[in-house]
């Protein structure tokens, strides 16, 4: 299918032109970069309050550049998300790859059941308990107990989106492969993990965006010099947020995007490699 | 089926791969000669950072706490790492009670001498051996003129815990249990260290007939709320009504008669501090007038240094909400340690106003 | 090797890290916590360690009357009524949003469906705060959508959008909108369109379409973003407070609360695992009756 996919003609049948989905999602689209559109549009305001417009000023990009605090900040968020949501995924991947294949063992569903147990309790309580857990230990404070502390709370938001992947998925796949090719390893990275794809984007940018928007796992476990985007923005509360939070935001954003734009751009010349599909 | 989703496993490898060049970046901190404060965020000039530096040599970084209570929460669960907080009076007791700071003899540091008489003694740090002050402000409110009636309120806490009808949905309180516990307790007579339940009662009576008129319970946006006009009253720290007035020149920051809460923050050093003897340092250069008036003039507070008023900024000199009056001192009451059978009543309060 | 031992070892090698890394992280925290629980209150925060009682746990229901007598105290209970209320709302409207969203994500071509992916996460890149912030703004009474419903002759009155349980199942909704559509287009995705196709074939109708086929694949993602959008839901205390007016605390508050300003982290673990129970008990209950469900069906 080489037509765009949102103008091709439909028929009865066809799912992928049902009335009403495509409607649906542009609504949902309008509902998620509504604010986005607000708050990227407020980082150029001239005055210092990020709920009213008063005229165009590049001045908060200037000063969240010049803002020590702010960049270590950013720098530090990114870090934490990008080790803590890689492993995470990677962890989660692992044990999803094993649990959703349908064997019986003894203790299935309780094991189920702990990789879910770090988002059932409000972060604050393990978050203290680790805390305490970490100095007992004697732990010098800073990114690496942030590090642990987030690869912990993102192994469920990984792990979930890989099992709905996995499960009910066709273990004759897997086992045709193995035939295929002699080596499990190779049967692996050529069969199983392309199939997976799907559930391990999701996880991995679900863990990504969990672990960048972290305030209370971060607070506790964090040390010297691991002050992060939330945390430098919550603290914000004795002198008020200014649309320098705003600036930094977008450039997130930017950043995101170009990310992505990288990526696919990269994709295109491998498919391009390997020939059409 | 099998050439699918390559797009998807790249961005992966790619999310990989930058993951692990940002961690290397992110390695190379940490070095000798370091200074790390603790406090909140963009409440310390960058100016004085710099100029810290160039005159030690020593390197300073800032981490951000956004409460006080959360900071001794982590202290009291080992965590840290820092050599000079800045807690408020509500935790320094605690922090000095539980033998979680250091022992710096404010009291013999060169500086000490600068500090305003008023300053020299704080509850939980009587003489002075663990703190110094840093920023001090009053828990008030503030209005806009042009939307109450006539233009004026009464300087009281009347105004906002039983408002006139043209207010009523118009008020906005601090989601700060001690400083909303402080205010009602202040209104109604009642002592705010009080252990008498008959009391506490009074007090969530009048909370809870407030609790209609009230618009929110909120800290955070409180300069915004102001001048975008969701409000006509807000209760307020004074240096954030400073900032309203910035855009709305008329705003009025009220001392209420009953009481106003007046607190300090103040810069201490933790029991564990890596660098002990360069934060003592950095604790008495903070006393020197010029450098307490940039630190003023940046986060839009009041300092305790005497002779820092020639260095600080017009605005703030003139702006009453800033540079108290002395009419109004008599108005101010200090923090003061209660029992905990009487933070067992302000907390049930609390809950259940909320609940 | 024996197949049997073979299947051990893959198993230990594959799940055990990610056990060990929630074992060591987080059951033995929690086992502190449960510990804690059972402790002494320090009125200064911390806890009294040589102090056994379950002080924590007749808090739950209980208040201390002046003279030493238990009353019923139902406060904690409406607020983590009201917060499992509010999670179920949220999860609620979010699955009936996202569903057609992962549909429509899951039938476009492979190139569309990894930008598509990225579409939906996007906007949390930034702060939940400033976000927040932007929703405020559109809110208010002079907010964005009041001044264009007004300008447009719509109404003529602002309608009171912020501050009330609407504004805060707005936000709600949109901070965990990825949390539902992403697992459910993860396991949409392998659906092959001709399945489809063919059942319309045998039902022409699109709605059974939708449930004889549609909705069985999406199952297990429909579960997962449930559980992943109601639990942490629960926690959530920043757009309540921000959106709702903070006239009620959320469970997350309340125990954060216990850890903060109240000085009671013996009360605070109790609360924790109060919910901690709830929680699992509500996951093992579905899990049986799923489980139930499968044995029974073909």
């Amino acid at each position: 299918m080489r037509l765009n996919p949102f103008r091709s003609r439909a028929f009865p049948g066809d799912a992928r032109h049902w009335p009403g989905l495509f409607t649906a999602t542009a609504a949902f689209f309008a509902y998620v970069y509504l604010p986005i559109l607000i708050l990227i549009a407020l980082s150029f305001n001239e005055n210092r309050t990020v709920t009213i417009w008063t005229g165009f000023s590049l001045d908060w990009y200037r000063m969240a550049f010049s803002n020590r605090d702010i960049v270590s900040a950013t720098t530090n968020s990114l870090i934490i998300a990008s080790v803590a949501s890689v492993s995470a995924t990677t962890l989660a991947t692992l044990a999803a790859l094993r649990m959703a294949s349908n064997d019986r063992f003894l203790g299935k569903t309780g094991i189920n059941a702990v990789f879910a147990l770090p988002i059932t309790v409000p972060e604050i309580v393990p978050a203290v308990a680790t805390l305490m857990f970490f100095a007992s230990l004697g732990f010098t404070f800073g990114l690496g107990t942030v590090i642990i502390g987030h690869i912990v709370f993102c192994i469920p938001f990984a792990y979930l989106p890989i099992r709905a992947r996995l499960e009910g998925m066709d273990p004759k796949i897997g086992e045709a492969a193995a035939d295929l090719y002699a080596n499990p390893v190779q049967a692996f990275w050529r069969v199983t993990l392309p199939q997976l794809v799907p559930g391990i984007l999701s996880g991995l940018v679900l863990a990504f965006i969990i672990s960048l928007d972290d305030f209370v796992t971060t607070f506790f476990l964090g040390g010297a010099g691991s002050t992060t985007l939330p945390i430098y923005i919550f603290g914000l509360v004795r002198t008020g947020v200014t649309p320098e939070v705003n600036a930094i935001s977008s450039l997130m954003l930017l950043l995101s995007l170009s990310l992505v734009s990288l990526s696919l751009f990269l994709g295109r010349d491998q498919n391009r490699k390997t020939g059409p599909d | 089926m099998k050439t699918t989703n390559r797009a998807g496993l790249h961005s992966v490898k790619l999310l990989i791969a930058s993951a692990v060049a940002l961690s290397a970046l992110g390695g190379s901190a940490s070095a000798a000669g370091e200074l790390n404060l603790y406090n909140w965020s963009n409440y310390f000039a960058p100016e004085l950072l710099e100029r810290y530096e160039k005159e030690t040599g020593t390197k300073v970084n800032i981490d951000s706490f956004a409460s006080e209570e959360d900071l001794l929460a982590k202290l009291q669960a080992g965590g840290g790492g820092y050599d000079v907080i800045f807690p408020g009076t509500t935790t320094l007791g605690v922090m000095v009670e539980k033998g979680m700071l250091a022992k710096i003899d404010v009291n013999q540091m060169e500086n000490f001498k600068n500090l305003l008489p008023a300053f020299t003694t704080i509850a939980g740090d009587e003489d002075r051996a663990y703190s110094a002050p840093y920023m001090w402000g009053t828990t008030g409110f503030s209005y806009d003129p042009e939307m109450v009636p006539g233009g004026a309120l009464e300087e009281s806490w009347k105004e906002m815990f039983e408002p006139r009808d043209e207010l009523k949905g118009k008020i906005a309180m601090l989601n700060e249990m001690s400083d909303v516990w402080n205010a009602a307790a202040f209104y109604t007579g009642v002592s705010k260290c009080t252990e008498d339940p008959a009391e506490a009662q009074k007090i969530l009576d009048l909370l809870m007939a407030q609790k209609p008129h009230v618009k929110l319970y909120s800290n955070d946006g409180t300069i915004d709320r102001m001048i975008a006009g969701e409000v006509a009253v807000h209760m307020q720290w004074n240096g954030a009504s400073h900032r309203v007035k910035e855009k709305k020149p008329n705003v009025v920051y009220v001392y209420p008669k009953e009481g106003t809460t007046f607190w300090t923050d103040v810069i201490a050093v933790p029991k564990d501090a890596p660098n002990l003897e360069e934060a003592k340092k950095f604790v008495n250069w903070m006393m020197s007038p010029e450098v307490a008036a940039i630190a003023s003039n940046y986060t839009g507070y009041s300092n305790a240094v005497a002779g820092s008023g020639e260095f600080l900024k017009e605005d703030l000199r003139a702006d009453p909400a800033v540079n108290t009056p002395e009419e109004y001192n008599d108005r101010l009451r200090a923090f003061e340690n209660c029992s905990p059978a009487s933070k067992d009543l302000r907390e049930k309060v609390w809950t259940k106003l909320k609940s | 090797m024996s197949r049997a031992g073979k299947n051990t070892l893959y198993r230990i090698l594959l799940i055990g890290p990610a056990l060990l890394a929630i074992t060591i992280f987080m059951i033995v925290p929690l086992g502190l916590m449960a510990y804690i629980s059972f402790r002494g209150r320090d009125y200064s925060g911390g806890v009294v360690w040589d102090q056994f009682t379950a002080e924590a746990y007749v808090r739950l229901f209980f208040e201390r009357e002046l003279d030493g007598t238990l009353a019923l105290n139902f406060n904690y209970m409406a607020i983590i009524l009201r917060s499992v209320w509010l999670s179920f709302l949220t999860m609620v409207i979010s699955l009936a949003v996202g569903l057609p969203v992962a549909m429509f994500m899951a039938t476009r071509d492979r190139k569309w469906k990894a930008v598509l992916v990225f579409m939906v996460t996007l906007p949390f890149w930034t702060n939940l705060l400033v976000r927040n912030y932007a929703w405020i703004l559109l809110l208010r009474d002079h907010g964005t959508i009041n001044s264009a419903l007004l300008w447009l002759g719509i109404i003529s009155e602002p309608l009171p959008l912020l501050h009330n349980a609407f504004a805060v199942a707005v936000g709600l909704t949109y901070s965990f909108l990825p949390f539902m559509v992403l697992p459910i287009y993860a396991s949409l995705e392998k659906i092959d369109l001709k399945l489809v196709e063919a059942s319309f074939d045998l039902y022409a109708n699109r709605w059974q379409t939708i449930k004889r086929i549609i909705l069985p694949l999406a199952y297990p993602g429909i579960v997962a973003g449930c559980v992943l959008v109601f639990v942490p839901a629960l926690g959530a205390y920043i757009t309540p407070e921000l959106l709702g007016g903070g006239k009620t605390l959320m469970i997350g508050n309340l125990i954060g609360f216990q850890f903060g300003a109240a000085r009671n982290w013996p009360f605070g673990a109790a609360l924790g695992l109060f919910l901690l129970m709830l929680v699992l008990t509500s996951l093992w209950l579905y899990a049986r009756r799923y489980r139930g469900e499968m044995e029974r069906s073909p």
